[in-house]
């Protein structure tokens, strides 16, 4: 079969919808899209002068062969995991919010507030609690904005629920270059430590703030079971699968609406106060709060197909990559640039492989049908025949 | 216009398939079928839903491959791997669901479908083809206006346009008339006759015996995938014959209806006056009631009002003036849930929309009026293994044929839909039945089945109200029946003295009859 003088190849795609989709399939595609990645990332490492495999052992045997590389990529799976859980709500109900990022930081400010001023001398069980309770309400109220302006107003909920974000940030910035611009930090802008009774228990010898990891699993199994064990959840899927059929039922949007932002917003919230009693133990820019975890958890929550469960899978998996950066950069120096692209070529590959799940090509070799088949049929002529 | 059969013809066939198979995961669409299409001729395709017609005929238009078989035009034996081969062949189809773009002007539309246009639509151009190919078809209509503002046949008439500017010499229609009044029914046959007359080739798709009889030379039945019968001539087979062959038993004898034993009205309308989406006036002061144990049909060409009636009735389209109370309470204005919760099952027009969530379970959608309460949910859940087993029972009782009630929804197919929306609806025993289209685009099999549910119901002594654009349906199912044409009741019946001349008539408006 050789190539025709028209350079055109005997070789044709199709793409089909597949009607069926098995785990073995799905795994393999996986496999094959993670493998396309590195592979294609290679290339960029050796543009870069870098031995690859080189990179790959060094980042992977860290990250999964030391305590301090697995113990870093959990606390980045938790704000993960609180928020694509979150998310994983509001979106089942086709309800787009993408403002997770401000919701996480509005729980660190209401915990910060709690533990600074409100009751700093708490003991740590009464205080720590009261934080994330504080947290999940504040994150939730913020979230309550735009879920009142959709349900009553129908205002678009992915513009306000975005510029909600920069509000957010910039209500941090405030409170830190104002009013909660700590008195023993020399005048840098961010506020003093929060009293010890108020910093999150770790795991011994890492950084793993467990209260909120048990928050963060826990909260995947309550929205499973709320999911697909109550007439809430269940109200929920029928809105997001039918809104109109949903009305017709009697279920009200405005409580769907309201109900699943709430939730959503307060798990963000939770998020948000992790990182602060657990992470950085003082509110402080909010670049440095959130690391875009409320952005990340999106494609946590898409990765995981809207399951809560497999949340915890694709939020370590997003984890194990955002470390995977902070490890290609520091010990083998690769480019922040090649770790983007690194970045953006897995998760590229990782939505290619979604269509594949979806959609099947076929390859045949058709040399026969290029050449007696269409294009020399009658009728080309726009002109319709005279009558 | 010619007279059958008087259309010249060659030997050589137009399009001949032979052998054609066509899996999908569980099922085989097309088992070897043979389909051969002369010039000449109009060549009625005819079979239940899921028979195979439309894949077939997908095949011959390039939306899908065969696995197995071969394709011959004009006695070369082609590969047709995209409509756009098809169209270079000669081949146009008229899909069920027209592709049309409605926001932009008729001439604009056709201009699109040209190949190699280039970046400016030449729809200036294409304005005085469209204008010449519509007259001399008698396929009069407007190039200039918007295909929003198009009726359902007008649209169908912008698609027939499109093939004959491009000179397509077979000429596929998916199931025409589903959305035509019978006065159109009749122009889009007459211009078929025309085309045949011509020496082009229509496959003519449809599961409507009587359509058969009205237009075809020919006829090929497909049953279960495979071809039951060959190109028979039309003149030398019966409708009795044909339906045999479409379902494989004899069709069942008119339902039996128990006289009406009537009972309070369940449903007052009175002085309804109800706006459209473009903020027109729909329904224009409408009054009549429906008692429990009477069915009454609602008969009409789709667009004068029905839909903005009923839509009002079950709550979600706010009326503009007049009243509307089921059961004695006055439901004007009120939302869905508050008319629903008296009583009332909604079998909708629009089963993708308002019919069902396809993304979920059949379970999970036959419980949608009955997971508040238990034995659906206990305490704060739903009690799962009553619903699935409860699920079992009713998709048994209803005949809906899926794999297992865990099954999405929107995998089964159009009847099976239905089935389940009835199963749904009537699993509270409602008062009041609004049914807009039971059994429009459903096979025979599914057809029967729902209108002896319908009337099972009447006699079960719930009020339906059921609006239908099928005739022999409304009179067959209805004790009244009330006329619409531009949003007014324009005739009230009894199906003793109506006819379907008659109520043709009112459905166009050239005569009008209120007795009450």
């Amino acid at each position: 079969m050789a190539i025709g003088l028209k350079l055109r190849l005997p070789i044709e795609f199709r793409i089909e919808k597949r009607l069926q989709v098995s785990s073995r399939l799905r795994i393999g595609i996986s496999l094959a899209s993670l493998g396309l990645a590195l592979a294609l990332s290679s290339l960029i490492f050796a543009l870069g002068g870098l031995s690859p495999l080189a990179v790959y052992g060094t980042t992977f045997s860290w990250i999964f062969g030391t305590s301090a590389g697995l113990s870093f990529l959990i606390v980045k799976g938790i704000p993960l995991l609180l928020c694509a859980v979150g998310l994983v709500v509001a979106f089942r109900a086709q309800v787009w919010n993408i403002g997770a990022e401000g919701q996480l930081l509005l729980g660190a400010v209401a915990s910060a507030g709690l533990a600074l001023f409100v009751m700093p001398s708490a003991p740590a069980p009464i205080l720590i609690p009261l934080m994330f309770i504080s947290g999940f309400l504040a994150g939730a109220g913020w979230a309550l904005i735009p879920a009142i302006l959709k349900a009553k107003l129908n205002v678009n909920e992915v513009i306000t629920t975005l510029m909600m974000n920069y509000i957010a940030s910039k209500l941090v910035e405030y409170l830190i270059y104002g009013p909660w611009r700590g008195k023993t930090t020399w005048g840098f802008p961010y506020t003093d430590l929060i009293p010890p009774n108020a910093v999150l228990p770790t795991v011994p010898g890492t950084s793993i703030h467990w209260p909120t990891l048990i928050l963060a699993l826990a909260s995947a199994i309550i929205v499973f079971m709320l999911m697909e064990r109550t007439s809430l959840g269940y109200e929920v899927k029928v809105f997001g699968g039918n809104p109109d059929l949903a009305r017709a039922a009697g279920i009200r949007p405005s409580k769907i609406i309201i109900l699943t932002m709430l939730i959503s917003g307060g798990l963000a919230g939770l998020a948000g106060v992790g990182e602060l009693a657990g992470i950085h133990k003082r509110l402080r820019n909010p670049l440095h709060i959130s690391a875009g975890y409320g952005f990340t958890a999106i494609i946590v929550a898409w990765l995981a197909r809207l399951n809560p469960i497999a949340c915890i899978l694709s939020a370590l998996f997003m984890g194990a990559l955002l470390v995977a950066g902070y490890v290609m950069r520091s010990s083998m120096s690769v480019s922040e640039a090649s770790v983007n692209i690194f970045n953006g070529l897995i998760l590229a590959c990782i939505v290619a492989g979604e269509v594949m799940l979806r959609y099947k090509v076929r390859v045949s070799l058709s040399w026969r049908g290029r050449r007696r088949g269409v294009g020399n049929g009658p009728g080309r002529a726009h002109a319709p025949r005279g009558h | 216009m010619g007279a059958r059969g008087e259309a010249p013809r060659s030997r050589e066939p137009l399009v001949r398939m032979i052998g054609i198979t066509k899996r999908f995961p569980g099922v085989i669409a097309n088992d070897k079928v043979d389909f051969e299409l002369m010039p000449g001729e109009v060549h009625a395709l005819l079979g239940e839903n899921g028979a195979g017609k439309t894949t077939l005929m997908n095949i011959l238009y390039g939306l899908y491959r065969p696995d197995e078989g071969q394709i011959f035009i004009d006695g070369r034996e082609v590969e047709i791997r995209s409509p756009r081969d098809a169209m270079r062949l000669g081949i146009g189809m008229v899909h069920q669901h027209f592709k049309l773009v409605s926001t932009l002007t008729v001439a604009e539309n056709i201009a699109l479908s040209l190949e190699g246009t280039g970046l400016i639509l030449p729809a200036r151009r294409v304005r005085a083809r469209i204008l010449e190919v519509a007259q001399h078809y008698g396929l009069e209509v407007d190039p200039d206006a918007r295909i929003w503002q198009l009726s359902v046949g007008e649209r169908q008439r912008v698609e027939i346009l499109k093939l004959l500017i491009r000179n397509a010499k077979v000429l596929i229609l998916d199931e025409p008339t589903t959305v035509l009044a019978p006065g159109e029914r009749e122009e889009l046959f007459k211009v078929l006759r025309k085309l045949a007359y011509e020496g082009r080739g229509i496959v003519f798709i449809t599961h409507k015996l009587e359509e058969v009889f009205r237009v075809a030379d020919r006829v090929t039945v497909l049953r279960k995938g495979r071809v039951v019968a060959s190109g028979l001539p039309v003149r030398s087979t019966t409708p009795s014959e044909l339906a045999k062959l479409m379902i494989g038993r004899e069709l069942k004898p008119r339902l039996v209806k128990k006289p009406a034993r009537l009972g309070e009205p369940v449903l007052e309308v009175e002085d309804l006056s109800v706006l459209d989406d473009k903020g027109l006036l729909a329904v224009r002061g409408v009054s009549f009631n429906v008692r429990r144990g009477e069915i009454l049909g609602i008969a009409g060409v789709a667009g004068n009002g029905q839909r903005e009636l009923v839509e009002a009735i079950i709550g979600l389209r706010k009326p503009r003036s007049g009243r509307i109370r089921i059961d004695g309470h006055d439901v004007t204005g009120k939302a869905p849930a508050d008319v629903l919760k008296l009583g009332v099952a909604y079998i909708p027009e629009d089963r993708a929309r308002y019919g069902i969530v396809p993304d979920l379970s059949v379970a999970e959608n036959l419980i949608l009026k009955l997971y508040k309460v238990p034995p659906f949910k206990r305490g704060f859940f739903l009690d799962e293994e009553y619903i699935l087993s409860w699920s079992r029972k009713v998709v048994s009782d209803f005949g809906i044929v899926t794999p297992n009630v865990r099954a999405p929804a929107g995998s089964l197919s159009g009847g099976n839909i239905q089935r389940l929306i009835l199963a749904r609806e009537l699993s509270t025993r409602p008062k009041l039945i609004v049914a807009s289209h039971p059994t429009f685009g459903l096979d025979v099999a599914a057809t029967e089945q729902i209108r002896s549910l319908l009337i099972e119901q009447r006699e079960r002594g719930a009020g339906v109200l059921l609006v239908s654009e099928d005739l022999s349906e409304i009179m067959e199912l209805s004790d009244r029946i009330a006329v619409m044409h531009e949003g007014q009741i324009v005739g009230l019946l009894s199906p003793s003295e109506a006819d379907v001349e008659k109520i043709g008539l009112m459905m166009s408006g050239k005569l009008k009859e209120v007795d009450g």
